[in-house]
């Protein structure tokens, strides 16, 4: 193994609820992915394609697995055990949940070959996921060889939520996924909808045909070339679950948010999205990976504080209230603005 | 600007990102279409696909590209070969010929990842397949998913005659008396109100073919009320033939001459200009071109733009269509 890149330290005992305990490390705070290339903020449909990045960065591999992939896992055991219609499919999405077993098995063992090893004889399977210590023989193909549907079996051991989209009429269906750190929107209400339906509540997007081109473009995503964007919201604490079933439980906290504490308190979430057409079933899967980083620790990098202070500060009014920020907009802003001297920012994402 | 740039990079990866290939096997099936077994040319299993899908077949002339599309017609479940049907197209630029008369066992080829723009639709309670003649090629992988499955589904395949059956034998075997033949020289044709008149709810029907039978069913399936949403055709044109013409690209500033025998498309490539394609058979939409200016008219041969967008002259498909002008400029 001549590895440039150091594989991540898994922190296990990392909590994303009660008390929260979820740091960035130093090198995950600079491998952190930044959504905001220049100083404002406004939709585009931006999308790339999702090919190697650079080494080290979240783009390098097809599914990213960094320091807190342990104790996201255990967290979505968490969700599910409480809550199991987080993890829906409907029958006719056997086989599209087979291609997503298959596209992350791939990956993982190929980008991760320490971690993860994967061996084939025909159908018979062998998969071993060595950080969770998962030792698993099963028949490509027969639902009945594995403890869980495949499409459940393999994210309960991967970071990020998942979308299983069928295509027909034109159209992108939401008919299977495994969303338990969904940035308020729940699988369970979604199931079924349209690509449109689906989106309905983001606002000003719909007036742009942002939806209609990103649907044509999807329609059209071809096999073997995946594509990324990435998102972004806030939410307090690292808290992974901000659904719409639990908001009671997170909803208040952001009454809670003061220009002393929002250092600590609010996290610039960012989703790094990702795109891949299904060879079997022809329908399409999409990763939503969530990344957590608080105020604090973003200051740690000037350019970035600079930046998100301008974005944050000069956001739309419809996107802030679209993101939730409506609350504690102004606490972020002014818990920034120390950090922001009114020097230019370089255009890009990286840290400088 | 983000969409633009992420497009064009996707298009280079497209187009860079083929399969090398070598002809492992090929059969006259019929006097006219012969069936061509491939595998990776570096022994390795070749992308899984679904039924349906088609692969676009880089053939190298000795003076000219041509790329071709042809539906996948073997197995999803065998990833070995990949297997394709051509049918010798006479009043063509040559890519079928090509295939027919230069290519043999051993020859090396390209082909690009598999794309499906004629899916089966996976909530159907009962799935109905209409081949004509070479059309029968997507669905002889489509009924490889279908076997097993829960939705009954039946084949009805009509040809000029029993030797023109292309595949009959294969179909018998695996498929027994859900196949019903139709022979054009026995006069027997299909009955399409009989068959879209008592179909039961929930069912799609699929049809590949020539023009005339594909407008039959959806004509008769329109007038007995079966939704847009059930009903499902794929017709590649291949590019015809016409006459010369000259267009300009205005973004890269280059003149190209299309000669009768090339499509625009594939002039357009040829001087080294790359536009985003899937299907190349005037389909799918992947490379709707912006006209720009237009000193005489446009032969719209593709089976994406309406009507309507036809008649005025602003967009142009550019691997089926052509046009008859003094000068043209695109957006290109």
């Amino acid at each position: 193994m001549n590895a440039v890149v150091k594989p991540p330290e898994f922190k296990p005992n990392e909590t994303f609820r009660d008390d929260f305990s979820f740091r960035n490390s130093p090198a995950a705070i600079r491998r952190f992915p930044m959504p905001f290339p220049s100083d404002d903020y406004m939709y585009s449909v931006n999308m790339e394609p999702h090919v190697p990045g650079a080494a080290g960065s979240v783009a390098e591999h097809a599914f990213d697995v960094d320091e807190h992939y342990i104790a996201e896992c255990r967290e979505r055991a968490i969700v599910l055990a409480a809550e199991p219609l987080r993890f829906q499919a409907l029958p006719h999405m056997q086989s599209a949940q087979w291609d997503c077993l298959e596209l992350i098995m791939e990956s993982l063992a190929r980008d991760y070959p320490a971690h993860f090893s994967l061996s084939k004889r025909g159908n018979h399977w062998h998969w071993i996921n060595r950080p969770l210590g998962i030792d698993q023989q099963f028949m490509f193909g027969d639902p009945a060889s594995l403890p869980h549907q495949p499409l459940d079996y393999i994210t309960r051991q991967t970071q990020g939520d998942f979308v299983v989209m069928d295509q027909r009429d034109g159209d992108l269906w939401i008919q299977a996924g495994m969303i338990t750190a969904p940035a308020d929107w729940s699988l369970d209400f979604d199931m079924g909808m349209t690509f449109k339906e689906w989106h309905g509540p983001v606002p000003l997007a719909h007036e742009m045909n942002v939806f209609d081109r990103a649907l044509k473009y999807l329609l059209n995503l071809r096999l073997g070339q995946p594509v990324r964007r990435l998102n972004w919201t806030m939410t307090i604490h690292p808290r992974l679950d901000t659904s719409p079933e639990n908001y009671p439980f997170w909803g208040p906290e952001r009454t809670t948010v003061t220009p002393q504490n929002a250092g600590d308190l609010v996290h610039l979430r960012v989703e790094l999205q990702g795109l891949w057409r299904l060879p079997r079933s022809n329908g399409i899967v999409f990763s939503i990976r969530a990344y957590f980083i608080s105020l604090r620790e973003l200051a740690s990098i000037p350019k970035w504080a600079r930046r998100v202070h301008r974005v944050v500060k000069n956001l739309h009014p419809v996107l802030v209230d679209y993101k939730g920020l409506t609350r504690y907009r102004d606490a972020v802003v002014e818990w920034l603005a120390p950090f922001d001297d009114g020097s230019p920012t370089s255009s890009g994402t990286a840290p400088e | 600007m983000t969409t633009t740039r992420a497009t064009t990079a996707q298009a280079k990866t497209q187009q860079a990102q083929t399969i090398a290939v070598e002809v492992k096997a090929i059969e006259q099936v019929t006097p006219l279409i012969k069936h061509f077994t491939l595998a990776a040319a570096d022994g390795a299993a070749l992308p899984a696909f679904s039924g349906g899908s088609h692969i676009i077949v880089v053939l190298r002339g000795a003076t000219r590209v041509y790329r071709n599309p042809y539906s996948l017609l073997g197995s999803p479940h065998h990833l070995d070969t990949y297997e394709i049907g051509v049918r010798r197209m006479e009043e063509s630029r040559g890519g079928s010929r090509f295939l027919h008369e230069n290519v043999s066992v051993g020859s090396r080829l390209e082909i690009a990842h598999p794309v499906n723009l004629f899916a089966l639709a996976k909530i159907a309670r009962k799935q109905l397949l209409i081949a004509g003649g070479v059309g029968i090629t997507p669905f002889l992988a489509q009924l490889e998913d279908l076997r097993g499955g829960a939705a009954p589904y039946e084949l009805h395949y009509s040809v000029r005659s029993p030797e023109h059956a292309a595949f009959l034998p294969r179909l018998r075997e695996r498929e027994g008396d859900r196949v019903h033949m139709y022979y054009d020289s026995e006069s027997h044709a299909i009955d399409f109100d009989g068959l879209l008149s008592h179909q039961p709810l929930g069912t799609h029907v699929y049809v590949c073919g020539p023009a005339g039978l594909i407008n039959r069913v959806l004509t008769t399936a329109k007038r007995w009320g079966w939704p847009d949403s059930h009903v499902h055709s794929e017709q590649f044109s291949a590019p015809p033939v016409g006459d010369a013409f000259e267009v300009f690209l205005a973004r890269t500033k280059v003149t190209v001459r299309v000669p009768p025998d090339q499509s625009l498309l594939e002039s357009i490539e040829a001087a080294g200009v790359e536009v985003p394609y899937l299907c190349r058979g005037g389909v799918c939409g992947f490379c709707h071109t912006r006209v720009l200016e237009l000193d005489g008219e446009l032969t719209h041969n593709d089976h994406f733009l309406s009507d309507v967008e036809k008649s005025r002259g602003k967009s142009i498909m550019p691997c089926v269509s052509r046009a008859h002008c003094r000068s043209l400029v695109l957006d290109l």
